[in-house]
């Protein structure tokens, strides 16, 4: 049974949001000018894409409780369904990443059904179970070319008219997308449904003795947040103009719990800090091979010992304001 | 062993305004080593890739010419999202000129679309796929050392004509496998010889027992291991323990290289059949190389893909001495295609217009302990494919640079 | 003679024994799990590290040292339980109040560290281990080449599961580490020292990884990866076995083993997937697991 374990983010009382509004301005100001002051716009993308997936991961861990080892396959099917479209069926960006996110939708729909009837441990193997099949069905697949992936896929024209091959355009179209998303999943912890969730993780009997279906709400949050990973798989393959298996494999799933852990699980920015840190140290570490792996280990174990809270929750801690 | 220099900060740089054509762009040639320097092939190209990169630059003696050249490495991991944002990064930020090397096929193609995109230059030594020199050739690419079409043609007809006419397949259930497989029956049907039977495995399976006992009782003479990497290593591991050679029947690898023998060790891999395009000990200068390289390598001795990588970074350096110029990638490896190669590797050969560096190509087999004198000592040569054999004819590959 | 949907019965047996033979290998690699998990609740994903640190200290051992196989099933399960044991009494034992899932996340951790640091110092091609002298080659069963190396797996596995499956359900010992998880403040009013207790049997457990790794060295590339690739299968026998329960993972293990045989036989190229396939089903009909205990 999933405990309150995850309830480090949950505010106790539900303050004046003035501070985060301030910490959302900061956030979007810095990512709006990040190309002008001379961070490579192409890095900046990756990261806010594997922030939107973060954020959508942290919708199910820190809102609801349910850890998830399978989200790689929402990130993966969206890659190659956005992909294989805008390539092979030749669809306009938008539409290829809307059919995208619509497929990891259902994707979730379906996975969820299955898996929401379990929690806590049982719930994460039966997603890892999942979407290693989910996997192994690409590996052999025709479409996705295996091992080589989806290539050459096109960029487009935004709107038919902005060319999306310019990386500063791509960027803010990009950073228009992560900025929605991250609207949506905050607009949804704070709703009255977003209220439910938090009731479901904090007591589950409690909520259902008050009425509440509770197996829908979990099933909608699954469903939620396997979308707006979605969303993230299928702009990040317009991106890098290609879908591989990569980000279908479980290992994948796993950087998104190490992302989402050291940002601090159940708050609003600690996937998006999280997300840039490892990024970012993959990014630079790439030319010291294996030790990204001794690094991300090494974080994780720091993080689980002595760090629990994460960056965004100590940070959330010291200025006794939920972040 | 960390022969890989640190790429700079890229915060820090802004994209560079044009450059003149008729100039080193930035003044430095710099050249970068894309290999996986952690997992699979890291043995392969890896690390040795970067240092071979580096001799090739000291006996080029470029730099006493005046033209200063920068060697970097990093690892893409074998995932091709990585291996195209380094690319990119590298060509956008870094000024990298030319990219070498670059194993597993899916982040070469990656590589090889990003280099067309910025005009730059991709030498790729590492990657098996045939298609880099056929459905998506591209003016920016070379493709040295080998492919899956040699290795399948190289294999399979050397085999055949030797007498092993009849195979079964063992196949890895992927894009790789399966063209590996293809390609190879086909050359064996062409060559008179009959397919029994053919199993496929998934990707990194541990066990092969049940696909080799159904391998033998095929009672094929020969048993084609259209897989790489682990899985190789592994068939072949449980074929000996299988008694699968003692009892008549022999193994073909379709993609072994040197530093898988030296993993299984001679007593496992004698007899193993397969096909290079170069070994250390074929004649004085690549044993000399061969010195030289192994105490760069942690006293590894050099492979295949290694080779590739010094051959293609002094013919590249030979190009762009003689244009004067290396901003202009197209120009750059249209350079290096109209002269012809000459370097102690690979002695001479051409590239042809889709790309493809030709040479001759060896049939292997791996020696038995006792008959090997020395590190390294693993291979006979059974058979020489000569150049014009070796690789797939160039009007066959439906690349769009070759004319008529 | 008739066939079985196109197979010959000869090759029928020959594939149902290989599938015995590998399913008394996950069989024993499970039992360190379903240990670890059954009496301490933790989820030990660094097992497949493990796994594979049981078989490099093998090949340490042989190259180093010169020490031969034999003396390495005894020695490596030692050493690497005694890493084990460090692991338990530096970081594991403040999880233990927390959620399991942390257990998880620790241990998830810890296996990235020790495949990276492996694949920095060793590269990834591999190791040469060989099977010793006296149990090569094999016999001819008719049916099939059963090399005595395999015979060697099935035998020792079998044996050291039931031993194991002994030791803890039958004997006093036992029943301490039984009683303990249930109740460990009770135990150790009865002078029991249960953190002690607890910290050998993680060491034991992860010394049945590193067994089970020396097993493999001889037949399977001695290379930092060859744990993760067997650490979901094994997870999922756990599971589907019930996490609690030793002689449902040992059954399940060979269980699996078979079918998954009997897969490669008839449809190899799902080998790999039907095990995750009867995990989901397993979980979503009985999510304690064939032989598990409701917790």
């Amino acid at each position: 049974m999933a405990t309150a374990a995850y309830s480090i983010g949950a505010p106790a009382k539900q303050t004046s949001p003035t501070h985060q509004y301030v910490a959302f301005g900061i956030m979007a100001g810095f990512f709006a000018i990040a190309p002008f002051i001379g961070i490579y716009p192409v890095f900046m993308m990756k990261v806010l894409c594997f922030a939107l997936f973060a954020c959508a991961f942290n919708l199910l861990i820190g809102y609801v409780g349910l850890l998830s080892f399978g989200h790689a396959m929402f990130l993966g099917t969206a890659g190659y369904i956005s992909a294989h479209s805008a390539k092979v069926w030749g669809f306009p960006t938008e539409l290829a990443i809307l059919t995208a996110t619509a497929t990891a939708a259902s994707l979730g729909l379906v996975t969820g059904c299955l898996a929401i009837r379990r929690q806590g441990i049982y719930f994460a193997m039966i997603t890892l179970a999942l979407a290693q099949m989910i996997f192994f069905f690409y590996l052999q697949a025709p479409f996705t070319g295996g091992e080589d992936g989806i290539q050459a896929v096109p960029r487009g024209k935004l709107l038919g008219v902005f060319d999306l091959e310019n990386d500063m355009i791509m960027y803010y179209f990009v950073l228009a997308i992560f900025l929605a998303g991250f609207l949506l999943i905050y607009r949804t912890i704070h709703s009255p449904f977003g209220q439910v969730l938090k009731a479901i993780r904090e007591n589950e009997p409690r909520a259902i003795s008050l009425g509440y279906k509770t197996d829908h709400y979990k099933l909608m949050a699954f469903v939620l947040s396997g979308a707006l990973s979605g969303l993230a798989g299928g702009t990040k393959a317009i991106v890098f103009q290609l879908a591989s298996l990569t980000d279908a494999n479980w290992p994948m799933s796993g950087e998104v719990v190490l992302m989402t852990l050291l940002g601090g699980l159940g708050t609003v920015f600690g996937p998006v800090v999280g997300a840039f840190t490892i990024v970012a140290m993959q990014n630079y570490l790439a030319q010291f091979g294996a030790w990204v792996t001794v690094v991300q280990g090494a974080i994780f174990v720091v993080c689980v010992l002595l760090f629990r809270r994460g960056i965004i929750g100590e940070l959330s801690k010291l200025i006794n304001r939920p972040l | 062993m960390k022969a890989i220099r640190t790429i700079g900060i890229a915060a820090a740089a802004t994209l560079a305004a044009g450059v003149a054509n008729a100039q080193i762009s930035d003044d430095v040639v710099r050249i970068g080593v894309l290999s996986d320097m952690s997992s699979l092939y890291a043995d392969i190209g890896g690390p040795g890739s970067v240092a071979a990169a580096r001799m090739a630059v000291e006996d080029s003696g470029i730099e006493k010419n005046g033209i200063k050249v920068e060697v970097i490495g990093a690892d893409h991991q074998n995932k091709p999202d990585v291996g195209a944002s380094v690319a990119r990064q590298w060509y956008d930020v870094e000024k990298v000129d030319v990219i070498l090397d670059t194993p597993n096929s899916a982040v070469a193609l990656a590589v090889n679309q990003v280099t067309r995109e910025k005009n730059k230059v991709f030498i790729n030594s590492g990657a098996a796929s045939s298609d880099l020199t056929g459905k998506q050739c591209s003016p920016n690419t070379v493709h040295w050392t080998y492919d899956t079409w040699m290795l399948a043609n190289g294999t399979g007809s050397a085999i055949v004509k030797t007498g092993g006419d009849t195979w079964f397949f063992l196949t890895s259930d992927y894009a790789f496998g399966h063209a590996l497989e293809r390609d190879t029956e086909a050359v064996v049907v062409k060559n008179g010889g009959k397919v029994l039977g053919k199993v496929r495995h998934p990707l990194n399976t541990q066990d092969f027992s049940s696909f080799l006992l159904q391998a033998q009782a095929s009672k094929a003479k020969i048993i084609g291991l259209a897989n790489a990497g682990g899985d190789t290593i592994n068939s072949i591991k449980q074929a000996a323990e299988f008694g699968i050679v003692q009892a008549g029947q022999n193994l073909a690898g379709l993609l072994v290289f040197l530093s898988d023998v030296h993993s299984l060790g001679l007593k496992t891999a004698q007899g193993l059949i397969l096909t290079e395009s170069w070994y250390w000990d074929l004649n004085d200068q690549t044993r000399a190389f061969a010195k030289k390289f192994a105490p760069k390598n942690g006293g590894k001795y050099p492979t295949m893909v290694q080779a590739g990588v010094y051959a293609g970074t002094l013919h590249y350096l030979k190009a762009v001495q003689a244009l004067k110029s290396d901003t202009d990638g197209s120009k750059v490896v249209a350079k290096m295609k109209e002269t012809p190669t000459d370097d102690p590797l690979f002695g001479k050969g051409t590239i042809r217009q889709d790309g493809r560096k030709v040479h001759p190509a060896y049939l292997f087999e791996v020696k038995k302990p006792n008959e090997s004198k020395g590190p390294y000592d693993y291979y006979k040569v059974r058979a020489t494919i000569p150049a014009d054999q070796a690789f797939r004819p160039v009007d066959q590959g439906q690349c769009s640079l070759v004319k008529g | 003679m008739f066939e079985l949907l196109g197979i010959p019965p000869q090759a029928l047996f020959g594939q149902l024994l290989l599938g015995l033979i590998n399913g008394a290998f996950y069989a024993l690699l499970s039992l360190g799990l379903a240990v670890i998990f059954g009496l301490l609740n933790i989820i030990n994903f660094a097992h497949g590290a493990q796994y594979m640190m049981g078989a490099f200290v093998a090949w340490m051992l042989l190259n180093y040292l010169n020490v031969g196989y034999w003396w390495a099933l005894l020695l490596a399960p030692i050493v690497v339980g005694i890493t084990g044991v460090i692991i338990e009494r530096t970081m594991l034992k403040h999880l233990y109040k927390l959620d399991h899932l942390y257990g998880l996340l620790l241990t998830f951790g810890l296996a990235l560290i020790i495949e990276g640091l492996f694949r920095n110092y060793y590269g990834s091609s591999g190791q040469p281990y060989q099977i010793p002298a006296e149990l090569t080659g094999g016999r001819n069963l008719g049916f099939m080449f059963l090399p005595n190396y395999r015979a060697w797996i099935v035998v020792s596995s079998l044996a050291i599961c039931l031993v194991t499956w002994y030791v803890i359900e039958r004997t006093k010992l036992g029943s301490y580490l039984r009683a303990a998880t249930e109740n460990a403040t009770l135990v150790r009013a009865f002078g029991v020292n249960v953190p002690r207790m607890i910290t050998l049997t993680y060491g034991f457990g992860v010394g049945l990884a590193a067994l089970a790794g020396v097993l493999a060295a001889p037949v399977q590339n001695v290379s930092p990866q060859m744990g993760s690739s067997l650490i979901i299968i094994v997870f999922a026998v756990v599971v589907i076995g019930g996490m609690g329960s030793i002689m449902g993972s040992i059954l399940t293990g060979f269980g699996l083993g078979v079918i998954e045989g009997l897969t490669k036989v008839f449809y190899p190229e799902a080998s790999n997937t039907v095990i995750f396939i009867i995990m989901a089903i397993v979980l979503l009909i009985k999510p304690a697991g064939l032989f598990g205990r409701a917790t």
